[in-house]
Protein backbone atom coordinates (compact mmCIF):
# COMPACT_ATOMS: atom_id res chain seq x y z
CA UNK A 1 0.00 0.00 0.00
CA UNK A 2 3.28 2.26 -0.13
CA UNK A 3 2.06 5.24 -2.65
CA UNK A 4 4.65 6.41 -5.00
CA UNK A 5 5.56 9.80 -5.16
CA UNK A 6 4.33 9.64 -8.98
CA UNK A 7 0.82 8.92 -7.99
CA UNK A 8 0.51 12.19 -6.23
CA UNK A 9 0.31 15.75 -7.25
CA UNK A 10 2.20 18.28 -4.87
CA UNK A 11 -1.09 19.57 -3.56
CA UNK A 12 -2.43 16.30 -2.20
CA UNK A 13 1.14 15.27 -1.15
CA UNK A 14 1.35 18.81 0.64
CA UNK A 15 -1.89 18.52 2.08
CA UNK A 16 -0.90 14.65 3.36
CA UNK A 17 2.08 15.98 5.00
CA UNK A 18 0.07 18.93 6.72
CA UNK A 19 -2.15 16.39 8.47
CA UNK A 20 0.35 13.94 9.32
CA UNK A 21 2.50 16.51 11.09
CA UNK A 22 -0.66 17.32 12.67
CA UNK A 23 -0.91 13.61 14.26
CA UNK A 24 2.78 13.49 14.79
CA UNK A 25 3.46 16.54 16.87
CA UNK A 26 0.27 15.60 19.14
CA UNK A 27 2.03 12.05 19.48
CA UNK A 28 5.30 13.92 20.26
CA UNK A 29 3.85 15.87 22.95
CA UNK A 30 1.89 13.09 24.75
CA UNK A 31 4.94 11.05 24.57
CA UNK A 32 7.17 13.79 26.44
CA UNK A 33 3.74 14.15 28.75
CA UNK A 34 4.88 10.47 29.67
CA UNK A 35 8.36 11.64 30.95
CA UNK A 36 9.11 7.73 30.01
CA UNK A 37 13.00 8.70 29.00
CA UNK A 38 13.01 4.64 28.09
CA UNK A 39 10.51 5.15 25.74
CA UNK A 40 12.90 6.35 23.16
CA UNK A 41 14.98 3.73 22.93
CA UNK A 42 12.14 1.04 22.97
CA UNK A 43 10.47 2.94 20.10
CA UNK A 44 13.66 2.61 18.06
CA UNK A 45 14.24 -1.02 18.88
CA UNK A 46 10.67 -1.74 18.33
CA UNK A 47 10.56 -0.09 15.25
CA UNK A 48 13.55 -2.13 13.72
CA UNK A 49 11.57 -5.44 14.96
CA UNK A 50 8.63 -4.47 12.85
CA UNK A 51 10.82 -3.53 9.78
CA UNK A 52 12.48 -7.00 10.41
CA UNK A 53 8.85 -8.91 11.17
CA UNK A 54 7.64 -7.61 7.82
CA UNK A 55 10.09 -9.90 5.90
CA UNK A 56 9.04 -12.99 7.40
CA UNK A 57 6.47 -14.57 5.31
CA UNK A 58 3.48 -16.24 6.64
CA UNK A 59 1.53 -19.22 5.17
CA UNK A 60 -2.32 -18.56 4.85
CA UNK A 61 -4.08 -21.62 5.40
CA UNK A 62 -5.90 -22.85 2.51
CA UNK A 63 -4.07 -21.30 -0.01
CA UNK A 64 -0.73 -21.39 -2.04
CA UNK A 65 0.52 -17.79 -0.81
CA UNK A 66 1.94 -15.96 1.92
CA UNK A 67 1.20 -12.51 3.94
CA UNK A 68 3.43 -10.68 6.51
CA UNK A 69 3.23 -7.86 8.98
CA UNK A 70 2.13 -4.54 8.82
CA UNK A 71 2.82 -3.65 12.43
CA UNK A 72 1.03 -0.47 13.25
CA UNK A 73 -1.65 -1.86 15.45
CA UNK A 74 0.64 -4.43 16.64
CA UNK A 75 3.29 -1.23 17.82
CA UNK A 76 0.43 0.42 19.24
CA UNK A 77 -0.49 -2.24 21.66
CA UNK A 78 2.99 -2.64 22.96
CA UNK A 79 3.74 1.12 23.20
CA UNK A 80 0.60 3.26 22.60
CA UNK A 81 -0.60 5.03 20.20
CA UNK A 82 1.30 8.02 20.22
CA UNK A 83 4.95 5.86 20.95
CA UNK A 84 3.50 3.92 17.95
CA UNK A 85 2.56 6.06 16.06
CA UNK A 86 5.98 8.06 16.03
CA UNK A 87 7.40 4.94 15.64
CA UNK A 88 5.66 3.73 12.72
CA UNK A 89 6.90 7.26 10.82
CA UNK A 90 10.37 6.15 11.82
CA UNK A 91 9.57 2.79 9.93
CA UNK A 92 8.20 4.69 6.69
CA UNK A 93 10.68 6.56 6.22
CA UNK A 94 13.51 4.00 6.45
CA UNK A 95 11.75 2.16 4.13
CA UNK A 96 11.49 4.81 1.48
CA UNK A 97 14.65 6.23 2.30
CA UNK A 98 16.39 3.45 2.13
CA UNK A 99 14.04 0.99 0.04
CA UNK A 100 12.17 2.82 -2.02
CA UNK A 101 9.44 1.43 -0.28
CA UNK A 102 7.24 4.77 -0.79
CA UNK A 103 7.98 7.87 -1.84
CA UNK A 104 9.42 10.69 -0.37
CA UNK A 105 6.90 13.28 -0.99
CA UNK A 106 4.06 10.78 -0.64
CA UNK A 107 5.40 10.02 3.02
CA UNK A 108 2.55 12.20 4.13
CA UNK A 109 0.03 9.93 2.14
CA UNK A 110 1.67 7.09 3.71
CA UNK A 111 2.12 8.21 7.66
CA UNK A 112 -1.44 8.75 7.32
CA UNK A 113 -3.06 5.65 4.87
CA UNK A 114 -0.70 3.76 7.36
CA UNK A 115 0.47 4.48 10.30
CA UNK A 116 -2.81 7.07 11.56
CA UNK A 117 -5.53 4.72 11.07
CA UNK A 118 -3.51 1.89 12.38
CA UNK A 119 -2.16 3.52 15.70
CA UNK A 120 -5.05 6.07 16.16
CA UNK A 121 -8.47 4.66 14.86
CA UNK A 122 -7.06 0.57 15.58
CA UNK A 123 -5.88 1.50 18.74
CA UNK A 124 -8.04 4.45 20.49
CA UNK A 125 -11.01 3.51 18.72
CA UNK A 126 -11.16 -0.59 18.83
CA UNK A 127 -8.29 -1.64 21.00
CA UNK A 128 -8.85 0.06 23.81
CA UNK A 129 -12.47 0.28 24.27
CA UNK A 130 -12.81 -3.13 24.04
CA UNK A 131 -10.06 -4.22 26.47
CA UNK A 132 -11.26 -1.59 29.01
CA UNK A 133 -13.16 -4.27 30.81
CA UNK A 134 -10.02 -6.22 31.22
CA UNK A 135 -8.18 -8.40 28.40
CA UNK A 136 -8.74 -12.03 27.16
CA UNK A 137 -7.10 -14.26 24.38
CA UNK A 138 -10.83 -13.57 22.33
CA UNK A 139 -10.94 -10.28 23.13
CA UNK A 140 -7.44 -9.95 21.63
CA UNK A 141 -8.52 -11.75 18.69
CA UNK A 142 -11.14 -9.59 18.05
CA UNK A 143 -9.67 -6.37 18.60
CA UNK A 144 -6.95 -7.35 16.07
CA UNK A 145 -8.63 -8.66 13.72
CA UNK A 146 -11.42 -6.14 13.41
CA UNK A 147 -8.69 -3.41 13.93
CA UNK A 148 -6.35 -4.62 11.15
CA UNK A 149 -9.22 -4.80 8.74
CA UNK A 150 -11.06 -1.47 9.67
CA UNK A 151 -7.60 0.47 9.05
CA UNK A 152 -7.03 -1.55 6.21
CA UNK A 153 -9.80 -0.88 4.51
CA UNK A 154 -9.79 2.76 5.44
CA UNK A 155 -6.30 3.22 4.70
CA UNK A 156 -6.80 1.41 0.95
CA UNK A 157 -9.79 4.35 0.63
CA UNK A 158 -7.70 6.72 1.30
CA UNK A 159 -5.20 5.46 -1.28
CA UNK A 160 -7.89 5.30 -4.11
CA UNK A 161 -9.17 9.11 -3.11
CA UNK A 162 -5.37 10.61 -3.11
CA UNK A 163 -4.62 9.02 -6.61
CA UNK A 164 -7.94 10.34 -7.75
CA UNK A 165 -7.82 13.63 -6.44
CA UNK A 166 -4.16 13.98 -8.39
CA UNK A 167 -5.95 13.18 -11.45
CA UNK A 168 -3.11 10.67 -12.49
CA UNK A 169 -5.82 7.46 -13.35
CA UNK A 170 -8.60 7.42 -15.84
CA UNK A 171 -9.81 4.77 -13.76
CA UNK A 172 -13.37 5.62 -12.45
CA UNK A 173 -13.20 5.71 -8.64
CA UNK A 174 -15.61 3.58 -8.65
CA UNK A 175 -13.97 0.75 -10.22
CA UNK A 176 -10.62 1.62 -8.15
CA UNK A 177 -12.14 1.38 -5.36
CA UNK A 178 -13.61 -1.99 -6.03
CA UNK A 179 -10.24 -3.28 -7.39
CA UNK A 180 -8.43 -2.05 -4.02
CA UNK A 181 -11.21 -2.46 -0.91
CA UNK A 182 -11.29 -6.59 -2.07
CA UNK A 183 -7.85 -7.63 -1.65
CA UNK A 184 -7.42 -5.25 1.21
CA UNK A 185 -10.15 -6.92 3.10
CA UNK A 186 -7.98 -10.53 2.80
CA UNK A 187 -4.69 -8.69 3.72
CA UNK A 188 -6.49 -7.13 6.77
CA UNK A 189 -7.57 -10.32 7.32
CA UNK A 190 -4.27 -11.99 7.76
CA UNK A 191 -2.59 -9.41 9.26
CA UNK A 192 -5.46 -9.33 11.85
CA UNK A 193 -4.81 -12.84 12.69
CA UNK A 194 -0.72 -12.62 12.63
CA UNK A 195 -1.06 -9.53 14.87
CA UNK A 196 -3.72 -11.51 17.01
CA UNK A 197 -1.42 -14.60 17.31
CA UNK A 198 1.59 -12.19 18.29
CA UNK A 199 -0.21 -10.28 21.07
CA UNK A 200 -2.37 -13.64 22.50
CA UNK A 201 1.59 -14.94 23.23
CA UNK A 202 2.85 -11.77 24.80
CA UNK A 203 -0.48 -11.81 27.43
CA UNK A 204 0.13 -15.30 28.23
CA UNK A 205 3.89 -14.68 28.45
CA UNK A 206 4.46 -10.98 30.03
CA UNK A 207 0.57 -9.70 30.13
CA UNK A 208 2.02 -6.19 31.46
CA UNK A 209 3.72 -5.12 28.19
CA UNK A 210 0.53 -4.57 26.70
CA UNK A 211 -1.30 -1.31 26.42
CA UNK A 212 -4.16 -0.12 27.30
CA UNK A 213 -5.33 -3.79 29.16
CA UNK A 214 -7.80 -3.37 32.91
CA UNK A 215 -8.06 -0.17 32.25
CA UNK A 216 -5.10 1.04 34.36
CA UNK A 217 -4.43 4.57 33.26
CA UNK A 218 -5.74 7.51 34.30
CA UNK A 219 -9.20 8.33 32.10
CA UNK A 220 -7.65 12.22 31.56
CA UNK A 221 -4.36 10.83 30.06
CA UNK A 222 -6.09 9.16 27.40
CA UNK A 223 -8.00 10.33 24.33
CA UNK A 224 -11.44 9.77 25.10
CA UNK A 225 -13.93 8.47 22.52
CA UNK A 226 -15.95 11.86 21.74
CA UNK A 227 -12.26 13.70 21.59
CA UNK A 228 -11.08 11.24 19.23
CA UNK A 229 -14.13 11.99 16.74
CA UNK A 230 -14.18 15.55 17.27
CA UNK A 231 -10.33 15.42 16.18
CA UNK A 232 -10.81 13.28 13.60
CA UNK A 233 -14.21 15.26 11.81
CA UNK A 234 -11.79 18.22 12.64
CA UNK A 235 -9.01 16.80 10.64
CA UNK A 236 -11.45 15.57 7.74
CA UNK A 237 -12.41 19.06 7.76
CA UNK A 238 -9.21 20.59 7.08
CA UNK A 239 -7.88 18.35 4.88
CA UNK A 240 -11.50 18.96 2.89
CA UNK A 241 -11.35 22.42 2.92
CA UNK A 242 -7.30 22.64 2.21
CA UNK A 243 -7.86 20.09 -0.71
CA UNK A 244 -11.00 22.12 -1.78
CA UNK A 245 -8.64 24.79 -2.65
CA UNK A 246 -7.34 22.70 -5.72
CA UNK A 247 -10.28 21.34 -6.69
CA UNK A 248 -10.03 24.48 -9.73
CA UNK A 249 -7.61 21.88 -11.26
CA UNK A 250 -9.67 18.73 -11.42
CA UNK A 251 -12.17 18.27 -13.91
CA UNK A 252 -15.75 19.30 -11.97
CA UNK A 253 -19.25 19.70 -12.81
CA UNK A 254 -19.76 23.20 -13.51
CA UNK A 255 -16.77 22.05 -16.20
CA UNK A 256 -18.84 19.18 -17.15
CA UNK A 257 -21.99 21.24 -17.80
CA UNK A 258 -20.35 24.31 -19.58
CA UNK A 259 -18.92 21.45 -22.03
CA UNK A 260 -22.98 20.18 -22.52
CA UNK A 261 -24.59 23.34 -23.09
CA UNK A 262 -21.22 25.93 -24.94
CA UNK A 263 -19.27 23.06 -26.25
CA UNK A 264 -16.26 24.05 -24.70
CA UNK A 265 -14.86 23.90 -20.33
CA UNK A 266 -12.56 27.05 -20.97
CA UNK A 267 -14.45 30.88 -21.53
CA UNK A 268 -13.14 32.37 -24.21
CA UNK A 269 -10.78 35.66 -23.59
CA UNK A 270 -9.24 38.35 -25.35
CA UNK A 271 -7.12 41.34 -25.19
CA UNK A 272 -3.64 41.95 -24.56
CA UNK A 273 -4.01 42.36 -20.87
CA UNK A 274 -5.24 38.44 -21.19
CA UNK A 275 -3.09 37.29 -23.10
CA UNK A 276 -0.08 38.80 -21.24
CA UNK A 277 -1.74 37.00 -17.92
CA UNK A 278 -2.24 33.86 -19.55
CA UNK A 279 1.10 33.46 -21.51
CA UNK A 280 2.70 34.08 -17.73
CA UNK A 281 0.78 31.91 -15.77
CA UNK A 282 1.46 29.00 -18.47
CA UNK A 283 4.98 29.74 -18.15
CA UNK A 284 4.63 29.74 -13.90
CA UNK A 285 1.86 27.26 -13.57
CA UNK A 286 3.63 24.50 -11.26
CA UNK A 287 0.17 22.61 -10.70
CA UNK A 288 -0.48 20.38 -13.66
CA UNK A 289 -2.62 21.51 -16.08
CA UNK A 290 -5.58 18.69 -16.86
CA UNK A 291 -6.99 21.35 -20.08
CA UNK A 292 -3.74 19.89 -22.20
CA UNK A 293 -5.85 16.74 -22.84
CA UNK A 294 -5.90 16.39 -26.52
CA UNK A 295 -4.88 19.91 -26.96
CA UNK A 296 -2.72 20.96 -29.95
CA UNK A 297 0.44 21.41 -27.80
CA UNK A 298 -0.08 17.83 -26.56
CA UNK A 299 0.20 16.72 -29.73
CA UNK A 300 2.75 19.24 -31.55
CA UNK A 301 5.61 19.05 -28.63
CA UNK A 302 5.33 14.99 -27.86
CA UNK A 303 6.52 14.19 -31.36
CA UNK A 304 9.42 16.92 -31.31
CA UNK A 305 10.04 16.23 -27.45
CA UNK A 306 10.42 12.50 -28.35
CA UNK A 307 13.08 13.15 -31.36
CA UNK A 308 14.74 15.65 -28.68
CA UNK A 309 14.52 12.84 -25.60
CA UNK A 310 16.61 10.04 -28.43
CA UNK A 311 19.08 13.36 -29.32
CA UNK A 312 19.79 14.14 -25.53
CA UNK A 313 19.79 10.24 -24.67
CA UNK A 314 22.36 9.81 -27.19
CA UNK A 315 24.65 12.54 -25.93
CA UNK A 316 24.14 11.89 -22.39
CA UNK A 317 25.16 8.32 -23.35
CA UNK A 318 28.36 9.39 -24.97
CA UNK A 319 29.75 11.90 -22.25
CA UNK A 320 29.18 9.04 -19.80
CA UNK A 321 31.39 6.63 -22.06
CA UNK A 322 34.13 9.40 -22.54
CA UNK A 323 34.28 10.15 -19.02
CA UNK A 324 34.06 6.63 -17.74
CA UNK A 325 37.49 6.62 -20.34
CA UNK A 326 38.98 9.11 -18.63
CA UNK A 327 38.35 8.17 -15.20
CA UNK A 328 40.30 4.88 -16.80
CA UNK A 329 43.02 6.79 -18.07
CA UNK B 1 18.37 -14.77 -2.15
CA UNK B 2 15.96 -14.13 0.44
CA UNK B 3 13.69 -10.99 0.65
CA UNK B 4 15.98 -10.75 4.05
CA UNK B 5 19.10 -11.05 2.44
CA UNK B 6 18.23 -8.57 -0.33
CA UNK B 7 17.30 -5.74 2.08
CA UNK B 8 21.32 -6.39 4.27
CA UNK B 9 22.61 -6.18 0.91
CA UNK B 10 20.85 -3.22 0.11
CA UNK B 11 21.77 -1.29 3.71
CA UNK B 12 25.13 -2.63 2.90
CA UNK B 13 25.24 -0.78 -0.46
CA UNK B 14 23.84 2.37 0.76
CA UNK B 15 26.10 2.36 3.87
CA UNK B 16 29.15 1.74 1.67
CA UNK B 17 28.24 4.57 -1.67
CA UNK B 18 27.30 7.10 1.28
CA UNK B 19 30.70 6.87 3.08
CA UNK B 20 32.48 6.81 0.01
CA UNK B 21 35.31 9.99 -0.89
CA UNK B 22 33.41 12.02 -3.41
CA UNK B 23 32.47 15.56 -3.63
CA UNK B 24 28.61 15.14 -3.96
CA UNK B 25 29.09 13.19 -0.70
CA UNK B 26 30.67 15.98 0.99
CA UNK B 27 28.54 18.31 0.40
CA UNK B 28 26.02 19.76 3.21
CA UNK B 29 22.98 16.98 3.69
CA UNK B 30 20.65 20.11 4.10
CA UNK B 31 21.32 21.32 0.53
CA UNK B 32 21.13 17.60 -0.89
CA UNK B 33 17.50 17.10 1.16
CA UNK B 34 16.13 20.66 -0.39
CA UNK B 35 17.48 20.06 -4.12
CA UNK B 36 15.79 16.54 -3.89
CA UNK B 37 12.52 18.05 -2.63
CA UNK B 38 12.91 20.81 -5.13
CA UNK B 39 13.32 18.03 -8.04
CA UNK B 40 10.33 15.68 -6.61
CA UNK B 41 8.24 18.90 -6.93
CA UNK B 42 9.09 19.69 -10.08
CA UNK B 43 8.62 15.89 -11.26
CA UNK B 44 4.97 15.29 -10.15
CA UNK B 45 4.06 19.00 -10.89
CA UNK B 46 4.35 18.47 -14.59
CA UNK B 47 1.21 17.46 -16.48
CA UNK B 48 0.01 13.96 -17.08
CA UNK B 49 0.69 14.57 -21.08
CA UNK B 50 3.81 16.17 -20.48
CA UNK B 51 6.14 13.08 -21.40
CA UNK B 52 8.53 15.13 -23.01
CA UNK B 53 9.13 17.45 -20.08
CA UNK B 54 9.68 15.05 -17.69
CA UNK B 55 11.69 13.09 -19.72
CA UNK B 56 14.02 16.65 -19.73
CA UNK B 57 14.12 16.41 -16.02
CA UNK B 58 15.97 12.82 -16.22
CA UNK B 59 19.19 14.75 -16.95
CA UNK B 60 19.02 15.56 -13.13
CA UNK B 61 19.52 12.04 -12.05
CA UNK B 62 21.66 11.67 -14.85
CA UNK B 63 24.32 13.98 -14.20
CA UNK B 64 24.56 13.65 -10.59
CA UNK B 65 25.03 9.55 -11.54
CA UNK B 66 28.09 9.99 -13.53
CA UNK B 67 29.47 12.79 -11.36
CA UNK B 68 28.86 10.95 -8.14
CA UNK B 69 29.85 7.77 -9.95
CA UNK B 70 26.97 5.52 -8.61
CA UNK B 71 25.68 2.23 -10.16
CA UNK B 72 22.35 2.67 -12.59
CA UNK B 73 21.66 -0.94 -11.93
CA UNK B 74 21.42 -0.60 -7.59
CA UNK B 75 18.96 2.38 -8.57
CA UNK B 76 16.94 0.67 -10.99
CA UNK B 77 16.77 -2.66 -8.80
CA UNK B 78 14.94 -0.42 -6.08
CA UNK B 79 11.80 0.30 -8.93
CA UNK B 80 10.90 -3.56 -8.60
CA UNK B 81 8.93 -2.24 -5.54
CA UNK B 82 7.70 1.23 -6.85
CA UNK B 83 6.68 -0.04 -10.23
CA UNK B 84 4.12 -2.75 -9.82
CA UNK B 85 1.41 0.09 -8.04
CA UNK B 86 2.32 2.85 -10.09
CA UNK B 87 2.11 -0.07 -13.33
CA UNK B 88 -1.48 -0.83 -11.72
CA UNK B 89 -2.95 2.48 -11.48
CA UNK B 90 -1.68 3.64 -14.89
CA UNK B 91 -2.43 0.42 -16.95
CA UNK B 92 -6.07 1.54 -17.61
CA UNK B 93 -5.10 4.50 -18.99
CA UNK B 94 -4.26 3.58 -22.59
CA UNK B 95 -7.92 1.68 -22.26
CA UNK B 96 -9.57 4.20 -20.86
CA UNK B 97 -8.39 7.42 -23.26
CA UNK B 98 -8.03 6.38 -26.39
CA UNK B 99 -8.01 10.27 -28.09
CA UNK B 100 -5.30 9.90 -30.32
CA UNK B 101 -2.47 12.65 -29.13
CA UNK B 102 0.44 11.96 -32.30
CA UNK B 103 1.97 10.21 -34.58
CA UNK B 104 5.08 8.58 -33.87
CA UNK B 105 7.07 6.97 -36.90
CA UNK B 106 3.70 5.64 -37.94
CA UNK B 107 2.49 4.59 -34.82
CA UNK B 108 -0.54 6.66 -33.08
CA UNK B 109 0.28 7.68 -29.35
CA UNK B 110 -3.10 8.24 -27.59
CA UNK B 111 -3.05 10.63 -24.44
CA UNK B 112 -4.19 7.18 -22.87
CA UNK B 113 -0.46 5.84 -23.50
CA UNK B 114 1.05 9.23 -23.08
CA UNK B 115 -0.50 9.63 -19.78
CA UNK B 116 0.77 6.11 -18.85
CA UNK B 117 4.57 6.56 -20.33
CA UNK B 118 4.63 9.98 -18.35
CA UNK B 119 3.49 8.37 -15.06
CA UNK B 120 6.16 5.70 -15.09
CA UNK B 121 8.63 7.83 -15.80
CA UNK B 122 7.63 9.83 -13.39
CA UNK B 123 7.96 6.78 -10.61
CA UNK B 124 11.58 5.63 -12.55
CA UNK B 125 12.83 9.46 -11.96
CA UNK B 126 11.43 10.23 -8.11
CA UNK B 127 12.71 6.52 -7.22
CA UNK B 128 16.43 7.61 -8.89
CA UNK B 129 16.65 10.50 -6.93
CA UNK B 130 15.56 9.55 -3.70
CA UNK B 131 18.39 6.98 -4.20
CA UNK B 132 20.18 9.83 -4.81
CA UNK B 133 20.03 11.51 -1.69
CA UNK B 134 20.22 8.51 -0.24
CA UNK B 135 23.40 6.93 -1.85
CA UNK B 136 25.43 10.15 -1.24
CA UNK B 137 24.17 11.53 2.61
CA UNK B 138 25.57 8.87 5.55
CA UNK B 139 22.53 8.46 7.95
CA UNK B 140 24.13 11.18 10.64
CA UNK B 141 23.68 13.65 7.45
CA UNK B 142 20.21 12.82 6.90
CA UNK B 143 19.55 13.26 11.05
CA UNK B 144 21.36 16.56 10.52
CA UNK B 145 19.31 17.76 7.80
CA UNK B 146 16.01 16.94 9.44
CA UNK B 147 17.15 18.38 12.84
CA UNK B 148 17.56 21.67 10.88
CA UNK B 149 14.31 21.45 9.62
CA UNK B 150 13.35 21.48 12.90
CA UNK B 151 12.10 17.99 12.61
CA UNK B 152 11.26 17.24 16.39
CA UNK B 153 14.42 15.68 17.90
CA UNK B 154 12.31 12.23 19.06
CA UNK B 155 11.42 11.43 15.64
CA UNK B 156 15.19 11.58 14.80
CA UNK B 157 16.55 10.02 17.50
CA UNK B 158 14.31 7.24 17.31
CA UNK B 159 14.58 7.14 13.33
CA UNK B 160 18.82 6.94 14.24
CA UNK B 161 17.82 3.86 16.28
CA UNK B 162 15.74 1.99 13.67
CA UNK B 163 19.06 2.27 11.19
CA UNK B 164 21.68 1.30 13.80
CA UNK B 165 19.60 -1.77 14.91
CA UNK B 166 17.83 -2.50 11.86
CA UNK B 167 20.59 -4.87 10.49
CA UNK B 168 20.79 -6.32 14.04
CA UNK B 169 17.05 -7.26 13.86
CA UNK B 170 16.80 -8.36 9.99
CA UNK B 171 19.86 -10.62 11.37
CA UNK B 172 17.65 -12.26 13.95
CA UNK B 173 14.92 -12.23 11.98
CA UNK B 174 16.61 -14.38 8.84
CA UNK B 175 18.06 -16.91 11.30
CA UNK B 176 15.07 -17.64 12.90
CA UNK B 177 13.43 -17.80 9.65
CA UNK B 178 15.54 -20.07 8.08
CA UNK B 179 16.08 -22.19 11.30
CA UNK B 180 12.38 -22.77 10.68
CA UNK B 181 12.54 -23.57 7.35
CA UNK B 182 15.14 -26.31 7.82
CA UNK B 183 12.95 -28.16 10.46
CA UNK B 184 10.10 -27.82 7.94
CA UNK B 185 11.37 -28.57 4.51
CA UNK B 186 9.28 -27.28 1.53
CA UNK B 187 7.19 -25.40 3.74
CA UNK B 188 6.12 -21.97 2.02
CA UNK B 189 6.05 -19.50 5.37
CA UNK B 190 5.81 -20.17 8.97
CA UNK B 191 2.48 -22.30 9.47
CA UNK B 192 -0.19 -20.79 11.37
CA UNK B 193 0.80 -22.43 14.71
CA UNK B 194 3.98 -21.02 14.87
CA UNK B 195 3.03 -17.30 14.21
CA UNK B 196 2.83 -16.04 17.78
CA UNK B 197 5.08 -18.01 19.40
CA UNK B 198 8.01 -17.36 16.63
CA UNK B 199 7.33 -13.22 16.42
CA UNK B 200 6.16 -13.46 20.13
CA UNK B 201 9.40 -14.70 21.41
CA UNK B 202 11.64 -12.29 18.88
CA UNK B 203 9.32 -9.05 20.34
CA UNK B 204 9.72 -10.15 24.01
CA UNK B 205 13.94 -11.14 22.89
CA UNK B 206 13.24 -7.05 21.37
CA UNK B 207 11.72 -5.38 24.27
CA UNK B 208 14.35 -6.70 26.53
CA UNK B 209 16.87 -5.70 24.39
CA UNK B 210 15.25 -2.02 24.09
CA UNK B 211 16.19 -1.62 27.86
CA UNK B 212 19.64 -3.10 27.72
CA UNK B 213 20.00 -0.70 24.66
CA UNK B 214 18.63 2.28 26.84
CA UNK B 215 20.68 1.22 30.03
CA UNK B 216 23.79 1.24 27.67
CA UNK B 217 23.21 4.71 26.48
CA UNK B 218 22.07 6.02 29.84
CA UNK B 219 26.05 5.06 30.99
CA UNK B 220 27.32 6.47 28.35
CA UNK B 221 25.64 9.88 28.82
CA UNK B 222 22.53 9.65 26.95
CA UNK B 223 20.61 12.87 27.48
CA UNK B 224 17.93 12.65 24.50
CA UNK B 225 20.23 13.40 21.82
CA UNK B 226 23.02 12.13 19.74
CA UNK B 227 25.53 14.39 19.68
CA UNK B 228 27.32 12.85 16.99
CA UNK B 229 23.54 14.72 14.94
CA UNK B 230 24.60 18.50 14.99
CA UNK B 231 24.00 21.51 12.94
CA UNK B 232 27.04 22.04 10.39
CA UNK B 233 28.03 25.07 8.73
CA UNK B 234 26.71 25.26 5.26
CA UNK B 235 29.62 26.83 3.22
CA UNK B 236 29.94 28.56 0.24
CA UNK B 237 30.18 25.51 -2.33
CA UNK B 238 27.29 24.23 -0.87
CA UNK B 239 25.61 27.01 -1.97
CA UNK B 240 26.87 27.23 -5.17
CA UNK B 241 25.32 23.62 -5.58
CA UNK B 242 22.16 24.61 -4.22
CA UNK B 243 21.89 27.14 -6.82
CA UNK B 244 23.27 25.50 -9.62
CA UNK B 245 21.22 22.93 -9.09
CA UNK B 246 18.08 24.78 -8.25
CA UNK B 247 18.35 27.21 -11.28
CA UNK B 248 19.30 23.74 -13.88
CA UNK B 249 15.82 21.91 -12.36
CA UNK B 250 13.83 25.12 -12.83
CA UNK B 251 14.91 26.03 -16.52
CA UNK B 252 14.21 21.98 -17.40
CA UNK B 253 10.99 22.64 -15.57
CA UNK B 254 9.92 25.76 -17.12
CA UNK B 255 11.71 25.08 -20.85
CA UNK B 256 10.46 22.41 -22.97
CA UNK B 257 14.40 21.74 -23.94
CA UNK B 258 13.60 18.14 -25.59
CA UNK B 259 10.91 19.59 -27.82
CA UNK B 260 13.17 22.30 -28.64
CA UNK B 261 16.33 20.25 -29.27
CA UNK B 262 13.49 17.54 -31.41
CA UNK B 263 11.58 21.17 -32.94
CA UNK B 264 15.38 21.79 -35.08
CA UNK B 265 15.09 18.28 -36.67
CA UNK B 266 11.76 17.50 -37.42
Amino acid sequence: MHMADALVIPAVAGTMYLASSAAAGVSVHKVKLENDPGKIPAMGVMGAFVFAAQMINFTIPGTGSSGHLCGGLLLSAILGPYAGFLSMIGVLLTQCLFFADGGLLALGCNIWNMAFYGCFVGALLIWEPMMRGGASKKKILAASVLGSVLTLQMGAFSVVLETTLSGITELPFGAFVMAMQPIHLAIGLVEGLITAAVLCFIYDARPELLWGIGGEEKAEGRLTLGRTLVLLGGGAALIAGVLSLFASALPDGLEWAMERTAGTSELAGSGAVYEAAEGIQSTLSFLPDYAFKGSESAAGTTVSGLVGALIVGVLCFLIAAALRRRRRV
Amino acid sequence: MSRITGALREMQTIEETSSRDQWVNALHPLVKFCVTIFYLVSVISCGRYDLTRVLGLALYPFFLFEMAELSFRDALVRLRIVLPLVCIVGIFNPILDRQPAAEFLGFTLTTGLLSMLTLMAKGVLTVLSSYLLAATTPVKGICTAMRMVHIPRMIVTEFMLIWRYLSLFLGEAEKTSQAYSLRAPGQKGIAISSWGSLLGSMLLRSMDRASEVYEAMCLRGFTGDFPSVREEKIHRRDMTYLAAMGAGILFLRLVPVLSLIGGIFV
